[in-house]
């Protein structure tokens, strides 16, 4: 397992990048843990509909989106608001389709993220689709898709590596190994020492990163956009983290884990281990941590409000997303309900 | 006697009679161990039967459906569940390509016992992706036996009706109605059950229309007959049980004794079971006693939304099914 950057923030190697971009992606991470438990909270005062958080990710999510270029394809799942937001979906339509708000699901037009997939795995196949179109088009985008141990169970896992490989598009398959997939441990999902070697009989690269380790993660991710960028096709990644919280707000882990190993994985910490490495170089203190979790308190709490105060859905609306020009018997029901709620 | 409990409760007592009654039967699926499913169904199951009968599988539908499909034919009686039953999206081929068409491809020689239980339809805030009614697909699927009980007795019944059967049952069973309670008088053996698929349930008799339901619509449709009746009408509820097969002869005689047909599900309405049972009407002299033009109140042909009032809004509700009763009535 690649590590750049040890839990007790000591470098292992060298650093993929400045202290600059460090500082950076830092900050980045405390805004996205800030997000996540402001989701937890808002949830449990009714204000957001199911959440699932991501505690514990951030250092996978933050350092992949880093390693992308501004227009590379993301196509991630409901776990990834930082990996999406790093990418440029903005908060609050994170949080507005976590309202139940259908426009959360739509992006502004340049940003190229795909909402997050609710089911499992499916999303992976279209995303092989994204990269290989991007291919015949001869562009240089490429595409990136994040997913858990469990999907790599499905059968879509298989289907999307296969064609990727075959064809050799330009997909990155960013697995973040959260240790569980609702209550199965990942030990019960595959018999596979890791989900990096799976990559072999596909033909294509599998690495295999600490995936709390933000430089490790960059590292591995660049490796692969450089590779699917020049045509050197996809690339597995295997990204070894661990889900701190619940599956979602309608799950109680203490039904199936020891919270021994939760405790455990908080002395992993994704964020701390940087902090430690900034303060060591000298680029970290009290006063700019205070300010930046100001700074992030502020931009989620204007988030919420952005997310809160968009007008409400009239019911017309509900038929207007289904294609992409009302069929005639739609359009008359549109205005029967519209003119019978009148 | 029977004793008071939920839906839920009564189809894990079911599926706990099968357990004990016959060590073929076995239990597959996401999270149905130590944690109990993602509705508490299998609740207390692998501690009293253990994690050989009560399966735990990687997150994997179309190979737990295919599981079945294989052990079903060695001769065990696979129950499997769907965490939702949109993931059966994933399970298509098994059970469309393979558990349907098994037995007749091999002239007869091949069994498929197997049952598929799934959670579907709406109401829980589970947006677009979890919340579908699917049965219109599988009871397009010659080979199928499609059930979908809206009772804690009739969940318990319909199980054990499911598990006598020698074919592929797709067993469908609606979130909203895990927690809804009932007397159910647990069966000592499956042989007890008195459901039997295909036979539908005259819940309420009544003179003036007839409503036919299944699922949630049934407590839907009971409680707006009682609205109904306060307002001077008296609707016959029959509670469909089974799509694949429907009970079309017990729809008919309520017909011929009312004039009226309303039918109701969650389902969207283009192409759903309520046309086929509208059809089924019209195609026997059944047609001749209606008073009224027939009635379907379904759900919107929408991909399910998540905002609360938007998802109410395309769920048939009491009320809806109230009104339109009134509409033909008074038509």
């Amino acid at each position: 397992m690649r590590q750049r950057l040890t839990p007790s923030g000591g470098l292992v190697g060298e650093a993929p990048f400045d202290i600059q971009l460090t500082r950076r992606l830092y900050r980045a991470m405390v805004f996205a843990r800030t997000y996540d438990r402001k989701g937890m909270a808002l949830q449990k005062q009714g204000r957001l509909a199911t959440y699932a958080p991501f505690e514990g990710q951030e250092a996978a999510q933050i350092g992949a989106a880093a390693a992308l270029e501004p227009n590379d394809w993301v196509v991630a799942t409901y776990r990834d608001a930082a990996l999406m937001w790093a990418q440029g979906y903005p908060w609050e339509l994170l949080f507005a389709g976590r309202t139940g708000d259908e426009r959360g699901g739509s992006p502004p037009e340049h940003v190229p993220v795909m909402p997050p997939s609710i089911t499992v795995g499916g999303h992976m196949v279209h995303a092989v689709g994204l990269a290989w179109a991007e291919k015949l088009q001869g562009t240089d985008r490429i595409a990136l898709t994040s997913f858990g141990d469990g999907a790599t169970s499905e059968g879509d896992f298989h289907e999307a590596m296969n064609f990727a490989a075959v064809y050799e598009v330009g997909c990155i398959f960013l697995c973040q190994n959260n240790g569980w997939a609702i209550s199965l441990p990942r030990e019960r999902q595959t018999k596979s020492a890791t989900i990096a070697e799976k990559a072999i009989a596909y033909g294509m690269p599998g690495i295999q990163v600490d995936g709390n380790d933000l430089f490790a993660v960059y590292e591995a991710v660049k490796e692969a956009a450089d590779r699917a960028r020049s045509g050197g096709g996809p690339t597995l990644i295997e990204a070894v983290t661990y889900r701190r919280g619940p599956h979602t707000t309608s799950d109680d882990p203490n039904r199936y884990r020891d919270p021994a190993e939760v405790e455990e994985w908080a002395r992993r910490d994704p964020i701390e281990r940087v902090r430690i490495y900034l303060s060591e170089h000298g680029a970290w203190d009290d006063e700019w941590q205070a300010a930046i979790e100001a700074e992030a308190q502020a931009e989620i709490d204007r988030a919420i409000e952005l997310a809160e105060s968009m007008p409400p859905l009239g019911p017309g609306e509900i038929l207007d997303a289904m294609f992409e020009t009302l069929p005639p018997h739609l359009e008359a029901q549109r205005r029967e309900l519209v003119e019978g709620l009148r | 006697m029977p004793e008071t409990m939920t839906y839920a409760a009564a189809l894990r007592a079911a599926m706990r009679l099968l357990l004990s009654q016959d060590e073929r039967v076995f239990l597959a699926g996401e999270d149905i161990g130590v944690y109990g499913g993602a509705f508490g169904v299998t609740d207390g199951l692998v501690a009293e039967f253990g994690e050989e009968r009560v399966r735990d599988t990687p997150i994997s539908e179309e190979a737990i459906v295919g599981l079945a499909v294989g052990a079903a034919i060695t001769g065990m009686r696979p129950i499997v569940e769907m965490q939702f039953s949109d993931f059966v999206a994933n399970a298509m081929d098994p059970l469309v390509n393979q558990a349907a068409k098994l037995h007749f491809m091999y002239g007869g020689n091949v069994t498929v016992p197997m049952i598929v239980r799934a959670p579907g339809g709406g109401g829980t805030g589970a947006a677009a992706q979890h919340s579908q009614s699917l049965e219109a697909w599988f009871a397009h699927v010659p080979g199928l036996k499609v059930v979908l009980p809206a009772t804690p007795q009739d969940v318990h019944d319909l199980l054990l009706a499911a598990y006598l059967d020698p074919n592929p049952v797709v067993f469908l069973e609606h979130k909203l109605l895990y927690k809804t309670e009932g007397p159910v008088e647990l069966r000592s053996r499956a042989e007890d059950t008195p459901a039997r698929i295909g036979e539908a349930k005259v819940l309420r008799e009544g003179t003036d229309l007839t409503i036919a339901a299944y699922s949630i619509m049934t407590p839907r449709a009971l409680e707006a007959a009682d609205g109904l009746a306060s307002a001077g009408i008296e609707a016959e509820v029959i509670d469909l049980r089974t799509v694949q097969p429907l009970d079309i002869d017990t729809v008919r005689a309520s017909v011929k004794k009312t004039g009226r047909l309303l039918v109701t599900h969650e389902a969207p309405q283009p192409v759903g079971v309520g046309a086929e049972v509208v059809a089924g009407v019209c195609e026997s002299d059944a047609l001749d006693y209606l008073l009224a033009p027939v009635a379907r109140v379904c759900g919107q042909p929408v991909p399910m939304p998540y905002a609360r009032e938007l998802e109410r809004a395309v769920i048939p509700q009491v009320e809806d099914v109230e009104a339109a009763a009134k509409e033909l009535v008074n038509a």
